[in-house]
């Protein structure tokens, strides 16, 4: 029970934060369908910041006494690299769909095919092969995990529920991802700010009359929605595909754009939609060792018998249900997709 | 002469083009400079590395292999062959966007018709035994199946769009990533079994393929799907490896260039291609006129996924590919590409057929890097999404095109206010407004402008 529970929140944390990268942009009026590529860029450019960091002496030797603090530290600069790297990447978008007023979508996968092709072309030249992991075969599990030694408890030791679900095992990421989530979500609903974005995606010529710039508005829009993509896509690498980067997310951006739609554009249902797609996501990928009872029996294969295509098709499926069930109460943003022009009324 | 071509360079079309080919200059500078980047950190590319990884970039097409350690170029048979024969289904993809966006829509759903072609098309090719049934027939069966599949799982965000109004670039990601997992999945489970005659195992036994679709009888190859060649279904060569040879073109690109020319004449020759224009300029307008807008919407996307769909069965059926059946994780790169194939042509089905081809040239340059220097394919993949980013920008060019008044241009765009035109009017159109006085109609604004300017 808690392995899936565990396994749930790896998928369920990236996203949760990247569907919210998602709101951000849309509510300031720009279709951010680059999700896909900024998580890509994001998992990359950590991936990289990671080897860099990695050869350090201050961090070589943290990792070496199991300076866990230290390791932390590293964990979390990197996010901040990824956070960084995914932003300037959204500027491509909001350069084309504010200034030049292009076409969103077709700016959108533009960035989604480039990013791919980007890091796939540089891990190639950099590695001589289509993957890119830590240096020296290391993974994840030896610098950033919370295990058992981390806390100094005994390998022996009974836990009770709560630490064995959610901090043994753990990765400090996905807490921060949770802070983050929480904070932004408050700050576009609760503040001045927030107002203002969410005017400009709804009537951004009422909002300019009133004398908020909508450029800088959706701006900060994309921008913030670039950032948490990139750290997104990094948690993501991170915690899921052992700090590796192949060039791909298997979708997972698109995946975060259905847990936005069946979120209905608001942060609490998509907290909520995260963790349904992410629980399926996760049935999927233990869909072989999955053992709930602990009985040797791997249930969802050799019990159920269903395929475990059927479980990743599922949020995809649940989610244009949804649409055309919801289709006339949407919440989508008004102006969303739409070029602002200021001399239109 | 002078005017001639002044007025050439002022064509709508020529602009367009011209736009086109800047865009597409711009991304092969691009991939150039990323080239020269990565050269300049790496110390084992060095500048000889730097210029010829630039050199295959402009000229790969034509790239012979290398004499001495130096490039060389030259006309290569089986680099052209290659590209006719992966412009197929890049071309058909193309038209597919290009149907879409007519009637207003845009289709990036295509990798999803793509992927169900396929499924729909290997599925037919490889269970319909060709000892009972001709091959040719068999051919034919997988390619309308194909077709069919495309233009069902097209048809879907066609409805959602005519009947709910769910926008359908969100559909259609969502049918794709259904299509992408459905296929794996049909492709994992799908049983078969039939006795293919002609093809003998290496121990000489006739073989008989039975179980799953996935390549058993090849020890690692269980990751693809069987060639159809297993079942003696090919596309015919018609002759074109004769003329290009030691490559895998095939009759192919002729239906796919014929396919083309058919989409041309439906859009701008027929009512019903007038209709779905009509319905992309302003689907309440063309209500207002008596034109069903929803049943337009359907049949568009239907049409498009029947080109995707199509686009795939040309490519599989065509005995030299073999298809990784497990796309859960990735959606096909044609399907995406069909998007800046169409954005080149400007949605003109005879454009796309040179842009697709053009594309797929791009995609030979890639293999070339690959082959003869430290670089490699996915350049190819850089230069294309460069160009679908520069294409964002192609109405800008078009503006720094027309030149001086750019500035007027950038403000709005009335085009009675445009001094430029009057001058080539002057010196050939007043012999034509002199000829019709009885004719009533004033025919163009800008003779209009010349008398007010003189």
């Amino acid at each position: 029970m808690s392995f899936l529970i565990q396994q749930t929140l790896l998928y369920s944390i990236p996203l949760m934060i990247v569907a919210l990268a998602g709101v951000f942009s849309e509510r300031s009026g720009v279709i951010n369908l680059a999700l896909e590529g900024i998580m890509i860029m994001g998992a990359f450019i950590g991936v990289i910041a990671t080897r860099s960091l990695q050869s350090l002496q201050i961090f070589v030797d943290a990792q070496a006494s199991g300076n866990w603090a230290m390791l932390q530290l590293m964990e979390l600069m990197i996010m901040l690299i990824a956070a960084f790297a995914g932003a300037v990447f959204s500027l491509l978008l909001s350069y084309s769909a504010i200034n030049l007023r292009a076409d969103q979508t077709i700016g959108g996968t533009a960035l989604n095919l480039l990013a791919p092709a980007i890091c796939l072309f540089l891990i190639r030249v950099i590695a001589n092969q289509n993957t890119l992991g830590m240096e020296n075969g290391s993974s994840p599990a030896d610098w950033f995990m919370i295990k058992r030694s981390t806390l100094g408890i005994d390998p022996m030791q009974k836990l009770d529920f709560f630490t064995e679900t959610f901090v043994v095992k753990n990765y400090l990421a996905t807490y921060i991802c949770i802070i983050i989530f929480v904070i932004m979500a408050i700050i576009l609903y609760k503040t001045r700010f927030g107002l203002r974005l969410r005017a400009c995606g709804e009537n951004p010529q009422a909002a300019a009359s009133l004398g908020i710039n909508v450029f800088k508005m959706r701006y900060a829009g994309v921008t913030i929605s670039g950032a948490l993509a990139g750290m997104g896509g990094f948690v993501y690498a991170m915690t899921t595909q052992n700090c590796t980067s192949n060039g791909d997310v298997a979708g997972f951006g698109f995946l975060a754009l259905a847990v936005m739609i069946f979120g209905n554009w608001k942060p609490l249902n998509i907290a909520f939609a995260s963790l349904i797609f992410g629980f399926f996501k996760c049935i999927a990928a233990s869909y072989s060792t999955l053992d709930i009872n602990g009985d040797g029996v791997y249930f969802l294969r050799d019990t159920i018998k269903v395929s475990p295509y059927l479980y990743m098709m599922m949020p995809f499926v649940i989610t244009l249900i949804v649409l055309s069930l919801t289709s006339k109460n949407s919440r989508a943003p008004k102006a969303e997709g739409i070029p602002y022009d200021k001399g239109m009324r | 002469m002078n005017n001639k071509l002044s007025l050439l360079y002022r064509k709508d079309g020529t602009q367009k083009f011209l736009s086109s080919l800047i865009a597409i200059l711009l991304g092969m500078v691009f991939g150039s400079v990323l080239i020269a980047i990565v050269g300049a950190t790496n110390p084992d590319i060095g500048g000889k590395g730097i210029l010829d990884g630039i050199k295959l970039v402009f000229l790969g097409l034509f790239s012979t292999g290398t004499k001495n350690g130096a490039l060389t170029f030259g006309f290569n048979p089986t680099l052209f062959g290659d590209m006719l024969f992966r412009a197929t289904p890049l071309i058909m993809t193309g038209l597919s966007v290009a149907v879409s966006q007519k009637t207003g829509l845009f289709n990036i759903g295509a990798p999803g018709q793509y992927l169900m072609g396929t499924l729909a098309s290997l599925m037919i090719a490889l269970s319909i035994p060709t000892t009972t049934v001709p091959p040719a027939v068999v051919w034919l069966l997988a390619f309308l199946g194909g077709c069919l599949a495309g233009a069902l799982w097209g048809a879907i965000p066609g409805l959602l769009k005519a009947f709910l109004n769910i926008n359908e670039v969100l559909a259609c990601i969502m049918t794709n990533w259904i299509a992408a997992n459905l296929v794996t999945l049909l492709f994992d489970i799908g049983k078969f079994s039939i006795f293919t005659g002609a093809q003998t195992s290496a121990m000489g036994d006739p073989i008989v393929l039975h179980g799953s679709f996935k390549n058993l009888i090849e020890s690692t190859k269980s990751a693809y799907i069987y060639k159809t060649t297993y079942n003696n279904v090919a596309t015919p060569k018609l002759g074109l490896d004769k003329l290009l040879p030691g490559s895998q073109v095939n009759g192919g690109i002729l239906i796919a260039i014929a396919i083309a020319v058919l989409v041309y004449i439906i859009i701008h020759k027929t009512t019903f291609g007038y209709q779905l224009k009509a319905c992309g300029a302003n689907r309440h307008a063309a209500r207002y006129a008596g034109i069903q807008d929803k049943r337009n919407i359907v049949f568009s996307m239907a049409i498009a996924g029947c080109l995707a769909g199509a686009g795939a069965a040309l490519y599989w059926l065509s005995g030299n590919t073999e298809f990784a059946w497990q796309t859960y994780q990735s959606l096909p790169a044609v399907g995406f590409n069909g998007i800046p194939v169409a954005l080149l042509a400007i949605n003109n089905p005879i454009g796309v057929i040179f842009s697709g081809i053009l594309m797929a040239m791009l995609n030979i340059i890639g293999t070339r890097l690959t082959a003869l220097t430290s670089y490699n394919e996915y350049i190819t993949d850089v230069i294309i999404a460069a160009i679908v980013y520069l294409s964002a920008f192609a109405l800008m060019i078009r503006m720094w095109l027309s030149g001086s008044n750019k500035k007027k241009m950038l403000a709005f765009k009335p085009a009675a206010v445009n001094p430029e035109p009057p001058k080539p009017a002057e010196t050939e159109k007043p012999v034509e407004a002199i000829k019709p006085p009885e004719d009533p109609a004033p025919v163009v604004s800008e003779n209009q402008e010349g008398g007010a300017q003189v």
